[in-house]
């Protein structure tokens, strides 16, 4: 690791990286991952990319920020991202976070609890510059620098930094080394938000100089309001898919299964990640068997976005965040359902649930509810007749932040387990305490240049160790293990870190929605509904 | 002296209040923002509480009506206030030098508070006074206060040295941190220094403080004491200018952000507080964001820049 950087070397001239961790620096793995030296290397950034894009942070580059050619492009740089801090703390441009960035800002106390709360922190062996308050602080020095006017008195009392394009370059950087768990807020004494401190900046860059992720940006949500949905999938291919989805769930599990669309005055409108139609094909067929034996009345939307839960808005831009929120209170509007049901996915349950309810006005507002508390209905009450024998297997589950810590939706999906999973263990900790998958706020979809290996070793390795402990009584690779991942985004994460260690391989480590184990012991479907096999 | 000694104090208490009351207003005239609650929320329904869920657990939560748990929230509130819950459950170390510290000023608090009372009845009601309530006035008020002083100093010293010693905190340490501690060791320091020092013939701390309620310079405090109180009194006045005013942002990052919990109905007062900020002109400059400063939030938000486009 490299020594202990200052808040000050992030003005340091030039390109050379602040930190750099390797895996002996790392927090350790329990078995069978416990060796540094058998962890995969790091891959180093290319020399091309060196030379064209701002990677002076760490090991990793996310944003791929061009280098400005002149001095005169950079200080241009740095005066639109003074503007843009200014416009944080207006009403007019921020009246959506206004009041909790400004506590914020002006109540850390810099006693470093939050510290011990940051699994990035944790995972990385404590390197400074993941620590929580090492952002916010740089951005607290800035306001009461640049926004607040403050003078020698207030460098004194607050600390100075100087302001330059290395600084905002590594910035932007660093605002993308956080999930944005807000894991730290919770522990924090006074109440500040070093989550919402990273939000702000990711938000600060794209609506005012325009730099975001290109995975949450250009093919993110441009791509979601161009065509549908951000796989890419118009409303023509997500119905096809869809039918040929029902075809083959028809045929694995006897009954015949049919997906409505556009059903007028239907009581459900479930909208799903539209990523697992495309990764996850088991996972809203399973949905549609459950409903349909269920009998509940719902429909699927081909309107824009109707179909697609998805809203990486959520993550850093507010305007991209309501038009998408706005486009599925359209489609639910357009129907006359009686409500929306989010599908399994974590950050679609907190953007249209809790953060849309202070979007949406009038006839948009129709109630929004989570699939959870839908299947939790649905399995409780006895509609469905199942068989918790055949999910004799270690099932574990995994809390996706969204849903629980920023949602408080945390019982329905472990009554469900509880019922029907004779091997089910908790992690630990779990529920609101619960730890980021490391792909949460984006980083499950973003893979450009090396941004995978920081996200394997260093975001997902608290989570790995959380999953190797839950299932430590059974590191046995002729017993299969589910790790129920309500949420496409932490599925995503868990299908790429599973893979990178091997672990389906080496342990028989499968991951899963919590659908495809209520179909798997339904009686009046086949058995084997989850067929064990890596995809 | 006496005369400098008083207006201090009352110089002190107002600028105390003021600004305290000025940030609190501030923070308050905040336009309503978009959610970002936490959960556990103590207000929910207790049996949810337990876990840390919402009302979202319920199915058609929409159409239940919500009790507000006080009791859960108080659960929560009071000892947190009191004995710095948060910090004891997840930064013990700290907790052991912050909670004296801060216990030690809400006693010095009381001390006053108690001192008060005791000055007032024994202007308006000496008789009262005169017997044992005015003993027991005496020996709690010393006792609370001396307590109180000793508790904050250890507090400050102990909290001082962490800043000093700890690697963790020293990145963030600035020079103004420093010269806060050091401004309350000094202050409580000469403050206990002249309480203990003062010379037999010295006005009892009471006939001080009927002495500043009666503003009667006949009074005459000694210099060291004089000068811990004026000192003491400037300290009150510059908490509140710095983010030692926690007492005042720590309510809203709680009850207006953690805990805020309030869901948007429609023709509710959320709903037409939304409305008005809909008609808000952003100038966000990024070209997606089609923000001039003319159209509205509104118009940005209904706004889709890629509709019909080509993929």
């Amino acid at each position: 690791m490299t020594d202990k950087i200052k808040l000050t070397d992030m003005s340091l001239p030039g390109r050379k990286p602040l930190a750099h961790v390797e895996n002996k620096d790392l927090m350790p793995l329990p078995y069978p991952l416990e060796s540094p030296e058998k962890d995969h290397g790091w891959t180093a950034l290319t020399e091309k990319v060196m030379g064209a894009v701002e990677c002076g942070l760490d090991d990793t580059c996310a944003l791929n920020i061009p280098q400005p050619k002149t001095k005169e492009e950079e200080d241009e740089l740095v005066k639109k991202f003074l503007a843009g801090l200014d416009k944080l703390f207006t009403k007019e441009n921020n009246w959506t976070f206004l009041q909790p960035l400004v506590l914020s800002m002006e109540h850390c106390a810099k006693c470093q609890t939050c510290s011990d709360a940051c699994h990035i922190y944790e995972a990385s062996g404590g390197n400074e510059l993941y620590r929580p308050t090492f952002r916010s602080e740089i951005v607290r020095r800035l306001y009461f620098k640049s926004v607040k006017h403050g003078g020698v008195l207030s460098a004194w009392q607050h600390g100075d930094i100087e302001i330059n394009w290395p600084l905002v370059a590594r910035l932007a950087e660093l605002a993308y080394r956080c999930n944005l768990c807000r894991r730290c807020a919770q522990t924090c004494p006074i109440g500040a938000d070093n989550g919402l401190v990273a939000h702000e900046l990711r938000k600060l860059f794209s609506m005012e100089l325009g730099i975001s992720a290109k995975e949450c940006h250009d093919n993110g949500s441009v791509l979601q309001l161009k065509v549908g949905s951000s796989t890419g999938m118009s409303s023509l291919v997500v119905k096809d898919n869809i039918e040929f989805i029902d075809e083959d769930m028809t045929e694995k599990t006897g009954i015949k299964v049919e997906t409505p669309w556009d059903v007028e005055g239907a009581d459900v409108l479930l909208i799903h990640n539209a990523g697992e139609i495309m990764a996850w094909p088991e996972n809203p067929g399973a949905f549609a068997v459950i409903l349909n034996a269920a009998g509940i009345k719902w429909t699927l939307s081909s309107e824009l976005a109707g179909y697609d839960s998805i809203n990486y808005g959520l993550w850093y831009d507010d305007a991209q965040f309501a038009r998408v929120a706005i486009k599925h209170a359209q489609a639910a509007k357009k129907l006359g359902v009686k409500k929306i049901v989010l599908g399994e996915c974590g950050h679609a349950h907190k953007a249209l649930s809790v953060i849309a309810d202070r979007v949406l006005t009038g006839d948009l507002n129709i109630p929004r509810e989570s699939s959870m508390t839908l299947l939790r209905d649905i399995v409780m009450n006895g509609r469905l007749k199942l068989d918790p024998s055949r999910n004799d297997f270690p099932v574990t589950l995994h809390d996706p932040c969204n849903m629980v810590r920023l949602m408080g939706v945390v019982e329905p999906q472990r009554e469900v387990i509880r019922k029907i999973c004779p091997q089910f263990r908790e992690m630990w900790p779990h529920g609101v305490d619960n730890y980021c998958c490391g792909g949460g706020s984006g980083f499950a979809i973003m893979s450009g240049n090396n941004f995978q290996d920081w996200r394997f070793h260093v975001s997902g390795r608290k989570k790995m160790e959380q999953v190797l402990n839950a299932f430590s009584d059974c590191m046995d690779p002729s017993i299969h293990k589910y790790i129920c991942a309500p949420c496409s985004n932490c599925k995503g994460q868990f299908r790429d870190m599973l893979a990178y260690y091997d672990m389906w391989a080496k342990q028989s480590i499968l991951y899963g929605g919590l659908v495809e184990l209520i179909v798997n012991c339904m009686v009046d479907a086949k058995p084997g509904f989850i067929d064990w096999e890596w995809h | 002296m006496s005369v400098l000694v008083y207006l201090a104090l009352y110089a002190g208490a107002a600028v105390f209040v003021a600004a305290s009351l000025v940030r609190a207003w501030m923070y308050a005239r905040a336009p309503l923002h978009l959610r970002w609650e936490l959960y556990p929320v103590p207000h929910e329904d207790p049996a949810k509480v337990k876990h840390g869920g919402s009302y979202f657990e319920d199915k058609d939560w929409w159409t239940h009506k919500r009790a507000y748990n006080l009791a859960g929230e108080l659960g929560v509130m009071v000892p947190e206030m009191l004995f710095l819950k948060a910090l004891h459950e997840f930064n013990r170390k700290l907790w052991y030098r912050s909670f004296p510290f801060h216990f030690g000023l809400y006693l010095l608090i009381g001390a006053c508070g108690l001192l008060l009372l005791a000055a007032l009845l024994g202007l308006f009601a000496p008789a009262l006074m005169a017997g044992a309530l005015g003993m027991a006035f005496h020996w709690l008020y010393t006792v609370v206060g001396v307590a109180g002083v000793a508790l904050a100093l250890v507090g400050a010293v102990g909290l001082l040295h962490r800043r000093l010693t700890d690697e963790d905190l020293k990145t963030y340490t600035t020079a103004g941190d420093i010269f806060n501690l050091l401004f309350f060791i000094v202050s409580f320091g000469v403050l206990c220094a002249g309480f203990l020092l003062r010379g037999p013939g010295a006005p009892g701390v009471l006939a001080m403080v009927q002495g500043l309620l009666t503003f009667n310079r006949t009074i005459e405090v000694p210099g060291l004491l004089a000068v811990g109180i004026v000192l003491c009194a400037l300290l009150a006045a510059y908490i509140p200018l710095t983010h030692m005013s926690h007492f005042v942002g720590k309510y809203f990052t709680y009850h207006d952000v953690r805990w805020n919990d309030q869901v948007n109905l429609r023709g509710s007062k959320i709903e037409a507080k939304l409305v008005e900020y809909l008609t808000y002109k952003p100038t966000w400059s990024a070209p997606h964001v089609t923000a001039d400063g003319k159209r509205t939030w509104a118009d940005v938000a209904t706004t889709n820049p890629w509709e019909g486009a080509k993929k």
